[in-house]
């Protein structure tokens, strides 16, 4: 307990508290990762594999042969028992217990054997079959566009815009400058969740129910943003504004040709903070978005697991195309994601 | 980037540049302001106040002219129970089972967050190798959209999944999870900590860096021992940041929806129904849908939403001041 809650540790040797910590952040590691490589493995199983129980940790994939007389490709079978023993064969079609084999060697002759006396040929080996038939037989690059589509338009429209309030906020004087603070204060206080009904139906009114623009508009504005942007921006020296301002440069080019560069790493973590909201977002769009062409990656991912209950093969694949562009985004900006959310308790 | 956004500033300019003529440099703020304003009326404010009309009328239309006034009857309906700690002798039951899970859903889960949250920022905050990986792998989880974290836990814990087949292979029996009330509420709870705590970890570790070396520098030369050190030092220095994370967690839990919702639908019955779940059930997916009912439960939820902001607002500026 000591020097665990202190974070001194005893000089040279490692203490039992150490020994502890790296225990407790082992254990860590384990529940955090291993369900979610748990999913990635599975999703690269044949439907056969994935219905094996007890589940095996590694995907394996039967083998097959092709063999003249035969169009598709056979599974391969060791036979374990009986005057074939120890044989490779390939299996034309199971009849209940039965399975009609031939020998590799002589194709036409169909040899019985009970199905208790053989065991499949197989390798570690990833499928993609899941993943092809997700292209295949769903409409998934429609849904990906959508959640593209949403997320970087919804990310630009937010940038731009609350970076225009921030600005006006940060470096104009005006006269209900401290009204507005206290409404955007105030718009921290209303959460989606809590104005759903009325929502609907403002955004019905502008006819933007079942459409992307649906989802985009209503939360371009964010609290959050504009005093990310603000605060950034308080630091950014007048004097260069007014240097600007005696070159007769106009407002608005100020704007962007000053204020939005130097704010860069403000709109960054601002940018991901948005593309993150956008891309997991889930219930807003399932109210303003009922038929499935304008689903989004959530949306549809969450039909499917009741649409076919047991269709995990297409689920797991899909699961992991969606979390696999996030995946991507986190590995090359762990550290600014980190501090970006930590900095603006926004999530 | 820059050549993708030079042609479309340079369209705004020419207004932009007319309007400060007319308005003046001082008073161009308001057309800054102006877009994000809209949205916020629009969007925020308009709904809060339609969602008092909403409240205060009936009937299944969502236009404001077919419906008719009721009152308090929505809110009357609501609250109407015998005992309110018993949802079976309630009007509308359902709704009170989603307040009272609702309950111990945050009760539970604001707990178990904080404790290891805690932990956890303590044990990254000492001297350990590979610091910045382990940070990320407690982190990562966050990103996860709320529909990821379902499928992934749902993967682990379907009948035949991995979780039962180890249990089995260690001689335990396996246990149908989430069709059981009990453990798919737990599971719930567990999935929700499991994708959020990262995040209060991240805060608290923050918070834990903030404190002077040197105090703990001096309580060493008082030759105090780890135990009161964190008692007397830590603890009360970390408090703010504690409270903060206290309150934003308090925040987040009342309103969970989208992980459980996508784990268990609210089920096995309605074990694991949620309020923000209610509502959306009664507003959008059920008929007729109730808009009226659901817009006074959403009042009703947003009443202790104002109340928690209020005193996170109250905190920040605290915390800001001094």
């Amino acid at each position: 307990m000591a020097s665990f809650l202190t974070r001194t540790r005893g000089k040279g040797r490692l203490h039992w508290t150490d020994w502890a910590s790296y225990a407790y952040l082992l254990l860590g590691v384990f529940i955090m990762f291993a369900p979610v490589l748990w999913l990635v493995v599975s999703s690269f199983k044949t439907e056969a594999e994935l219905q094996h129980y007890p589940p095996r940790l590694l995907p394996y994939i039967q083998k097959t042969i092709t063999l003249p007389g035969h169009d598709e490709p056979l599974p391969v079978f060791k036979v374990t028992r009986g005057e074939l023993a120890g044989q490779e064969v390939a299996q034309v079609r199971r009849i209940g217990l039965v399975s009609q084999v031939v020998r590799p060697e002589d194709p036409q002759t169909i040899v019985k054997v009970s199905i208790s006396d053989r065991a499949p040929v197989e390798r570690v080996a990833l499928a993609t079959t899941n993943y092809s038939k997700l292209f295949a037989r769903f409409n998934f690059p429609r849904f990906f566009w959508n959640s593209l589509f949403i997320t970087v338009v919804a990310t630009a429209i937010t940038l731009l815009v609350n970076a225009m309030a921030a600005f006006a906020l940060s470096k104009y004087e005006f006269r209900g400058r401290g009204t507005v603070m206290a409404l955007v204060i105030g718009t921290l206080m209303i959460p989606q969740t809590v104005v759903l009904v009325p929502l609907f139906l403002v955004v019905r009114e502008f006819g933007m129910i079942n459409s992307l623009w649906g989802v985009i508009i209503p939360g371009a504005a964010t609290p959050t943003g504009v005093f990310l942007l603000r605060q950034y921006m308080l630091t950014i020296p007048d004097e260069i504004l007014d240097a600007a301002r005696m070159d007769n440069a106009s407002e608005w080019k100020i704007f962007w040709r000053i204020i939005l560069p130097l704010s860069a790493p403000a709109l960054a973590v601002l940018a991901i903070l948005s593309i993150m909201w956008r891309w997991n977002d889930f219930l807003w769009p399932l109210i303003a978005l009922s038929r499935s062409e304008n689903y989004t990656l959530q949306l549809a991912l969450n039909s499917f697991q009741g649409e076919f209950t047991t269709d995990w093969a297409s689920l797991l694949a899909m699961t992991v195309l969606t979390l696999a562009p996030i995946a991507a985004v986190f590995a090359f900006l762990q550290k600014y994601i980190a501090t970006g959310i930590a900095s603006t308790g926004g999530k | 980037m820059l050549k993708l956004i030079t042609p479309v500033m340079q369209v705004v300019e020419w207004p932009m540049r007319a309007l400060q003529r007319v308005l003046g440099p001082r008073r161009l703020a308001w057309a800054f302001l102006a877009p994000n304003l809209v949205l916020f009326s629009l969007f925020a404010f308009l709904p809060v106040i339609l969602n008092f009309v909403y409240s205060a009328t009936g009937s299944d239309h969502i236009l404001l002219r077919d419906r008719s006034y009721v009152g308090a009857q929505n809110f009357a309906q609501l609250l109407n129970c015998q005992s309110y700690t018993d949802p079976n002798s309630c009007r509308i039951d359902v709704f009170w089972r989603a307040v009272w899970n609702t309950v111990s859903f945050v009760v539970l889960q604001v707990t178990f967050m904080v404790v290891f949250s805690l932990l956890t920022a303590l044990i990254l905050n000492r001297k350990i190798r590979a610091r910045g990986f382990f940070r990320a792998v407690f982190f990562f989880p966050v990103l996860l959209s709320p529909v990821v974290v379902a499928l992934v836990w749902k993967w682990m814990l379907q009948d035949q999944g991995l979780l039962n087949a180890t249990l089995q292979n260690l001689g335990f029996g396996t246990v149908n999870w989430l069709l059981s009330p009990g453990w798919a509420f737990g599971w719930s709870v567990f999935i929700s900590v499991w994708a959020h705590m990262g995040f209060y970890t991240l805060i608290l570790l923050a918070g834990l860096q903030a404190i002077p070396r040197d105090v703990y520098e001096a309580a060493a030369m008082d030759a105090a021992g780890p135990w009161r050190v964190f008692r007397r030092i830590t603890l009360p220095l970390l408090m703010p940041t504690m409270v903060v994370v206290l309150v934003l967690a308090l925040i987040k839990g009342v309103q969970t929806f989208d992980e459980v919702y996508a784990f268990t639908g609210g089920g096995p019955g309605s074990a694991t129904m949620l309020v923000i779940q209610y509502i959306y059930q009664t507003g959008f997916a059920g008929t007729p849908r109730l808009f009226g009912l659901a817009s006074a439960a959403s009042i009703l939820v947003a009443l202790v939403l104002v109340g928690l902001t209020a005193v996170q607002l109250w905190l920040t500026r605290r915390n800001a001041n001094g």
